[in-house]
């Protein structure tokens, strides 16, 4: 297994390679790529990315938590979370490349 | 939004740019992204989220129409954590 960990930088460096433009440019559009992402995931839509996976956004009701060290209950505001769903593509190629 | 959706976006943003090359730029990111983890990898992008894989160890499952006992191998599946900065706008902060 790998154990390595990749960039922003990594990620433009291969747009660099696979189309040629300069390593900027390469960057500034792997950085709009992700801008975009988000934006769309802030505004409440969800990103379905085929053969990738799908990043949708779920609203998470008020609870009552509990400070683990103290014991203590905090409320815990209504909120907005991120979740990702790979696709089947995805899971395989990853659960076939770790396979001892 | 889909993918073509999001590689339009980036066409109408750069002009100069032919949309095939648009297309090789997102699918390459995607690609990028998914061959890392096929290697155990990790992909860290601060303020969007890390890409990670995790291990399930094997465990006895059950085939829930049956019943039937299944022994089910390890295995390495895909995990995102959502980043900071990316969280706190979700929430308006």
């Amino acid at each position: 297994m790998g154990e390595k960990t990749l960039t922003r930088m990594d990620l433009s460096e291969a747009v660099f390679r696979e189309v040629g433009l300069s390593r900027n440019e390469s960057a500034e559009l792997v950085e709009s790529v992700l801008q975009h992402m988000s934006d769309t995931l802030v505004g409440g839509e969800q990103v379905k990315i085929s053969s990738f996976g799908t990043f949708s956004v779920r609203e998470k009701a008020a609870r009552v938590g509990r400070n683990p060290k103290t014991g203590e209950e905090v409320p815990i505001q209504p909120r907005r979370v991120l979740t990702f769903r790979p696709s089947h593509l995805m899971k395989d190629r990853v659960a076939a490349g770790n396979k001892r | 939004m889909i993918r073509s959706e999001l590689i339009q976006k980036i066409a109408d943003e750069n002009p100069h740019l032919f949309q095939r090359d648009v297309e090789r730029i997102v699918n390459t990111i995607f690609e990028e992204i998914t061959n890392a983890m096929a290697r155990g990898d990790r992909v860290e992008l601060r303020g969007f989220g890390a890409f990670s894989v995790k291990k399930r160890d094997a465990r006895t499952g059950r085939n829930p129409r049956t019943g039937e006992s299944v022994e089910v191998e390890e295995k390495h599946v895909p995990f995102f954590k959502t980043g900071k900065l990316l969280r706190d706008r979700l929430n308006g902060k």
